[in-house]
Formats: C-alpha cells, structure tokens, sequence
C-alpha cells in the first residue's frame, strides 16, 4: 500500500496566506485542531491488541483493514478528560509522513477553515501540549481551536511511536 | 505482401532473453569430460532459434553470431569435435555478445563492435583449429560443415544460394521470385520435371528465404543449397546428416502446417535432438517448433504489479476475516433448521482458505532466482583471479517473499564477490596448507524458524584477527585486543575498511561491506560472521519475514493471544508440581525428560495476570532455537494455524520480545513471539523483569 506524502508543512501553508482547513476534535474541555490533510479516516474505537511494556497510553494496535496501526490515546498521553471507552469513543486514523497511526479522543465535531488571520501565536502556557508541537490558536467566532502540529507530534521521540526519526 | 515485422520484435527479444538464458545455464552445468548430449542438443537448439529469429528479423549481426556458434556446436554434439574449456569459455563470451547485440537492437544501446569481432574470430578460430588437427577422420562431414560455414566466410557479403521449389502453381511461383527478388538478383529456370529452381544471389541468411517461402509452400518441400552447383545438389538437411538422402520426411510428415499445430510442435522437437542425425529438414522444422515452443513458456506467465498483487492479498485477509465470522454468528443457528447454510458456510470455509493459500503463493519466489546468477560470476571471477572455485547451492528452492528477494540480490553479490577474491586462496597456497586447491563456496538458503538464514560460506584462510585489529587502529576505531572474536568481525562491516593486501577491480576498495550491512539492515535483517583461520569463512544473513506465512502455534495468556512460529516449538506438556524447582538467583528450572530447561513465565515479561502463575497448572512449551532449549510457561494452547506476518514496524517501533504481527480469524491482531531474543533475555531475567 502505498501514500503519497504531502509535504508540505503546515506553516508553511498558513504563511502562504491559503486557507488550511482543520479537523476539530475535544479532548476533556479543550478543542483542539488538526491538519485534515493528515487524517485519513475516523472510526470508532474497537478492542486493541495490548502492547507488552509500552507506556499506558500507546493502548495497543489494531487491524485496519490488513494493516496492523498502532492506536494511541490522547488523553491519557496529555491527562486530558476520563479515558472512556464506549460506543462513543472516536479514533481518528491519521497517516503521517507514510505511517497510519490511530489517536483516541473525546469526540470529533467539524472541519474548519482557517485564514493565517485567524491564527494567533500560540501562548507559553495554558496547554498540556509543549508549545513545540502548536502551531497557534485558531478562533472563528466564539469557537478557539488549539492547532497542533500533528506530524511534529507524533514523529517526536516523547511519542515513542517511531524508533528512528528521519534525519 | 509486405508484413510489418515490427510488431513481432518484442516477442523475438523477449524469447531470445530466454534462450540466452537457458543456454548459459546449460553451458555452465556443462561436465566438459563428459557432456551430455541431450544438454549439447539443447545449447545447440537455443543458438539455432535465435539465429532463426534474428534473421527473420534482419538482425544480421546477430545471425552472424549466432551461425558461426551453431556450427561450432553442431559438429561438438554430433562427436566430431571434442568439448573442451575453451569452447565452453568462447560460447560464454558469444553469449554475452549476443545480449549485447540484443541489447542494442531492442533499447538501442552502444554495441561493441571489437566484441563482436573478436568473437566471431575466436569462434572460427575454434572451429577450423580442430578442424585441422583431425582432418582425416573428419572429412566428409568437415566438408558439409564447411559447406554450413562457408556463406560466412564470404568477403563480399552475398551468398548464392540454389532454392528448389516443390510443384506448386506457377502463380505462387512468380509471387516468390518477386518475393526473393527484394532480397537480391534472382534468376529462374525450370528443371525437367517442372521444379522451378531459383537462383539467388542475397545478403540474406538461407532462413530468411525458408520464411519467406513457408507462406506460400512447406518448408520441407524446400531445397536449398548453397553456390548452387546443380551438378551436387546437397540440401541444407546433407550438411547435418550427409546419409540421409531424403531426410526428415519420415519423422515430420504428419506436420505439415507448422503455424496450424503449434503445440504438437515441441515433442516433435525434443524428438529432433533426441534422434543421433536430424535431417536438414528436420532442422528448420526443429527450429520452428522450438520457437513455437518458446512462445507457448511466454504466455504461460504474466507480469502483475506487486501492488495489484498486494492488494489481492490484503482483501483476501478481509474475505478470511469475513467468512470467519459468518461461521461464529451460524454456529449458534439450529443445525436441523439451517442445514443447507450450514453446508454452504461450511463449502465457503473451505473455499476461502483455498483462495487465500493461493494467493499467499503468488508473492513467494524460490531463492532460485537469487542464486542462479553466481554460478556465471564465481566462475569468471575465479576465472580472472586464476583461482579454482567449486560453487554449490544448497535451499535454492526455499521461497522468500519477491520484494526481499530482489534487495538480498546486491548485498549477496557483494559478498559472494569477496569470498572468491579475499576468502578463497590460490591453487598454490591452498595446496601448500594441505587443502584441496579447488576451494568450495557454498551459498545456502533456509527457513530458520520464523528468519530466512542465507549463507556465503568459504573454505578458505579466514579472517585475520590480527590484520583486522591493526587495521582498525589505524584507523581510528575504538578496537582492543581482547575484543572477541565476534566483535572484530563486525569491524568489517566499518564504512572505508579493507584490509586486502591487493586492490584489484574485484574488491578490496573496502566499499562494499558497510553497503552490505547498511542494506541488510534496512530490511530488518542482521549479519553475523563466523571465522576460523586456515578453514574459512561464514557470512549468514538472517531476514525477518515481512511477509512469509508462518506456521503458528497460538497460546493464551491471560487475556492475550500470541502466536508461536511452530519451527522453535519442540512439545508441550503440563509439568509435575515436582519438577519445577527454584535455582537461587536463577529464576525456575522444569525437569523435562531428565534435563533440566530454563522457565520463561511470559506473563511475568510481558506484565500480563495470568490466569496460573503455578508452571504445574498452566502449560509449559519447549522451545529451541541456537541449540539451546527453554520452556515457556503459557495458560493454554489455543490451536495451530498458518498466519501472514505482517511487520509490527512499519507503522509503529520495533517491540522486544515480538518479531511481528498478525491478524486472527476474528479480525484481531495477535503479536507474534520472538523466540530467539526470549531465549536469549530468558537468562537476564532475574536481574531484570523487564527484560529490555
């Protein structure tokens, strides 16, 4: 199976002045957002295959159709919210840089555009993500969406999820 | 009736791709002291069948090749010429020429024409050679050889040739004379009992006008003759076999449409060689049905995209996984209401199972493919460095998966390479130290329980501890001189190191190896290096599975399942309360037929709650693997089945203790057990729980 990689970044994007759409989902309280360009499905949660000696919240991994993704739970990774597991339980499958990686999180509301006017630095406190991983805040009305550089994020060693990260 | 040839040329390439091949295999497997015919037959066929096509074609140069390694062959296979090494060297080197030439026809690549020239010189060298030094005793053939030879030799390029027709009508009489007439000046005249004869003067090869006759008369009514001397007309058949007078007619007669019968064609061509004189005749029909032949091997296999194939095999998975689970969701339907689904459901399993066995089969190629490659390269690099090498293969029909059997191809090269030039020593040297001077390479190929182990193994000097370790100093590496053995090896894996006395244009640049462990490496697989000085060298690779079908034996844990590669698994059994005894320090040992084995609880290393963590209630599964045996302690057995391995990696880190993954009847995903590196931790145990 083979994916074609975008790669182009998303700040680079915003700075190009384009309107990025992003995929908005919860995490306890907070509304966070993600590149859609990075998300290939949402589905919801099914039972995993335990991973021995990995850390609680990489929860296992899961078959996708022949294709054995490794299923991570956010709010576990960041204390965010109860973890779970219901009917209700969403996972959004994202694939990053060729790899499917399943992230668990609260609920998944819509997909939002975004102009680089809408996104404001993000701010050194106030979040349980490392400022690293933001890209900003993105506010449309009422609404203010947390902007993670989901590609940053789970590449990263703290993830664990890839053993050797590409020069 | 101008026929665009164009449009067969991708067929002629790809045949003649074929019979290259075949020939050289055959003339590598070639026992000079005692050819067998019937191989000498089949060399002589494959040249005979490129020379056809070539000159159907118009590929001139190649049919000059081609015709002059024909003849040679033909006078080796009829006896009249003894086989010797050089021959077998001189038709390798035709052969290389004509793939060139191929080559040049069909992509249009430069062509060296010196090559070719010294071949062609070579080749005639040969053959006339032996032609003088045993005149006498083959006269009357040498002169129907030369016969064969002479349009060849000729300097100005045309032969004439004495074409005599069957009664035909004269119409198709006059379509052939304008017909050869394009080929070159062409008379015609009429013999007594109305046979039209045509006398042709053409650049042409003798088969390009069979092919143009056989669209309008048999070929086997033909007679051509070279020089046309009417006063002896000798067919083509009398250069192979002067005694027959009327040859072939007896063995071809029911054939007499060759484009109508292809496929009763190749018997009759196996008959051809088989029979001690084929006649004239006979020949060309011999050719024909040889390509034919060929051409029926060509549509027998088809080229698929691996990822069409991948994606067949994934959506067979699902169809298994699918099926699965309509039988859970029947099993629980009343049999005497539901018979006729059951049986159905049951037709379905069965059918399934079929279709995904088949499908796994497509990906799998024997190692074969790799190996057959060497044999050619061993021998002109032993060739060159004026070594003796004996080279073997032993597994080359253990399967691999394709994607890892194209990328083990340059790492092996690389290293089948060095043995013959750093591993094997010269005749003089291996003689001195009581060794045979032929030295023996042997490149193996095996299923080692969940790994394919490929090995390049020498009996030659071994590796020099010392040369290593001075050498690694000198450059700088961290080295000690108590560094064991196996750590010294790995040192020749560091990029920029060789310690060759010699750089020659075989190796010794000290590129190479650190490419060879970096491309191994990049397929998951690890290289080990065993030595000895004075007997030789071992390099065995060992390739995890990506996607090999692997005998599981799927054993429960508490919760979790986890597949066992059934290669390590010796026996299980529930041990007695008494023959597990605690070693102070040393974790459990189990008393197993009066030996006393390791215990690796595996929920203890994979932090699972067991269902028993008492060995005398669970079920214990011995394990071996490097000779060293262990038991496992598991809740249960769960069954055996054949699993796809599918690579934990790709998507996710490399887990300790797990070489892979698969996917269960259920849809689930079950982790498949390393067995090597649970052994191996089995002793580390105790310092450390977790045993990574």
């Amino acid at each position: 199976m083979s994916y074609t990689t975008q790669t182009q970044t998303l700040t680079e994007a915003a700075g190009e002045g384009a309107g990025n759409e992003f995929l908005a989902f919860t995490l306890g309280r907070e509304e966070y957002g993600i590149d859609i360009l990075r998300v290939q499905e949402i589905r919801g949660y099914e039972p995993v295959t335990r991973i021995a000696n990995s850390p609680d919240f990489i929860k296992g991994v899961v078959n996708l159709r022949g294709t054995i993704v490794p299923i991570v739970d956010m709010r576990i990774k960041f204390n965010l919210g109860t973890p779970t597991y219901d009917q209700f339980t969403v996972v959004i499958i994202l694939n990053i840089a060729g790899r499917v990686v399943g992230m668990v999180v609260d609920s998944v509301s819509d997909v939002m555009t975004l102009t680089p006017e809408h996104v404001k630095p993000a701010p050194e406190i106030g979040t349980a993500f490392d400022t690293d991983y933001l890209i900003g805040l993105g506010t449309l009305g009422e609404r203010m969406l947390i902007l993670v550089d989901i590609d940053k994020l789970m590449s990263s060693a703290e993830m664990g999820l890839i053993e050797k990260m590409a020069a | 009736m101008t026929i665009d040839m164009s449009q067969f040329y991708q067929v002629f390439f790809d045949e003649a791709d074929e019979l290259l091949a075949e020939m050289e295999k055959l003339l590598l497997a070639l026992d000079v002291n005692a050819p067998d015919s019937e191989d000498l037959n089949a060399i002589f066929r494959a040249a005979h069948s490129i020379k056809g096509g070539a000159a159907t074609f118009a590929f001139n140069d190649i049919t000059e090749v081609t015709h002059m390694l024909e003849s040679l062959l033909d006078r080796i296979r009829k006896g009249e010429m003894a086989l010797t090494p050089e021959h077998v060297d001189a038709f390798l080197v035709a052969k290389d020429v004509l793939t060139m030439q191929m080559d040049g026809h069909h992509h249009g690549s430069s062509v060296d024409q010196d090559a070719v020239d010294s071949v062609c010189q070579r080749l005639k060298a040969l053959s006339q050679g032996i032609v003088a030094d045993a005149p006498a005793a083959a006269a009357p053939v040498s002169a129907a050889a030369e016969a064969v030879a002479a349009p060849v030799a000729d300097a100005d390029g045309n032969y004439r040739f004495r074409i005599e027709l069957p009664e035909v009508p004269q119409k198709d009489i006059d379509a052939l004379a304008a017909e050869l007439g394009l080929l070159g000046t062409i008379t015609q005249e009429t013999l007594a009992d109305k046979h039209a004869v045509f006398m042709l003067t053409t650049s042409e090869s003798q088969d390009t006008i069979v092919a143009i006759c056989s669209f309008v008369l048999d070929p086997d009514d033909l007679k051509i003759t070279y020089g046309g001397a009417p006063a002896a007309p000798q067919a083509v058949g009398a250069a192979v076999s002067p005694p027959a007078e009327d040859p072939g007619y007896g063995i071809f007669e029911p054939e007499k449409a060759p484009s109508a019968a292809p496929q009763a064609a190749p018997p009759a061509a196996d008959q051809a060689a088989a029979s001690a004189a084929p006649a004239g005749e006979a020949k060309n029909w011999g050719r024909r049905a040889t390509d034919k032949e060929g051409g029926s091997q060509e549509s027998s296999s088809i080229r698929v995209g691996v990822e069409k194939v991948d994606q067949l095999i994934n959506l067979v998975g699902e169809l298994v996984i699918t099926q699965a689970m309509i039988e859970q969701r029947i099993a629980a339907l009343d049999p005497l209401h539901h018979e006729r689904l059951l049986n159905s459901a049951s037709q379905l399993a069965r059918n399934t199972r079929d279709l995904q066995e088949a499908v796994m089969s497509i990906r799998m190629m024997p190692m074969d493919y790799v190996f057959s490659r060497f044999p050619r390269m061993v021998r002109d690099l032993a060739g060159k460095l004026g070594k003796k090498v004996e080279f073997v293969t032993r597994g080359a029909a253990t399967e691999l998966d394709k994607g890892l059997i194209e990328r083990i191809v340059d790492p092996l090269t690389h290293l089948v390479r060095n043995s013959v030039d750093h591993g094997i020593e010269l005749p003089e040297k291996r003689r001195d130290s009581g060794k045979s001077e032929t030295g023996k390479l042997i490149l193996s190929a095996a299923h080692q329980g969940g790994n394919i182990v490929i090995e390049v193994s020498d009996d030659g000097g071994g590796l020099n501890r010392d040369r290593i370790l001075a050498k690694a100093k000198q450059q700088g590496l961290p080295v000690s001189d108590s560094m064991p053995d196996s750590d010294v090896w790995q040192l020749i894996f560091a990029p920029g190191f060789s310690t060759a006395e010699v750089v020659t244009d075989v190796s010794g640049r000290g590129v190479g190896m650190d490419v060879v462990k970096r491309n191994i490496t990049a397929m998951g697989g690890t290289v080990d290096i065993r030595s000895t000085p004075g007997s030789g060298t071992t390099i065995a690779i060992s390739l995890p599975l990506t996607l090999a079908i692997l005998d599981g034996m799927s054993v429960k844990v508490g919760e979790e399942i986890y597949i066992l590669p059934l290669g390590y698994v010796i026996e299980s059994l529930q041990p007695a309360a008494v023959d597990v005894k605690e070693v102070a320090g040393q974790g459990k040992v189990v008393k197993v037929r009066e030996e006393y084995l390791p215990l690796i609880p595996l929920y203890q290393i994979f932090a699972i709650e067991p269902r028993f963590e008492d060995p005398s209630q669970g079920i214990i599964v011995i394990l071996e693997t490097d000779g060293k045996k262990a038991a496992l302690l598991v809740d249960s057995l769960v069954g055996q089945q054949q699993v796809v391995v599918k690579n934990l990696e790709s998507n996710f880190r490399k887990v300790a203790g797990i070489s892979g993954a698969t996917i269960l009847g259920d849809g689930g995903v079950s982790l498949i057990l390393d067995v090597s590196a649970l052994l191996r931790s089995s002793r580390q145990l105790n310092a450390d729980p977790v045993f990574f």
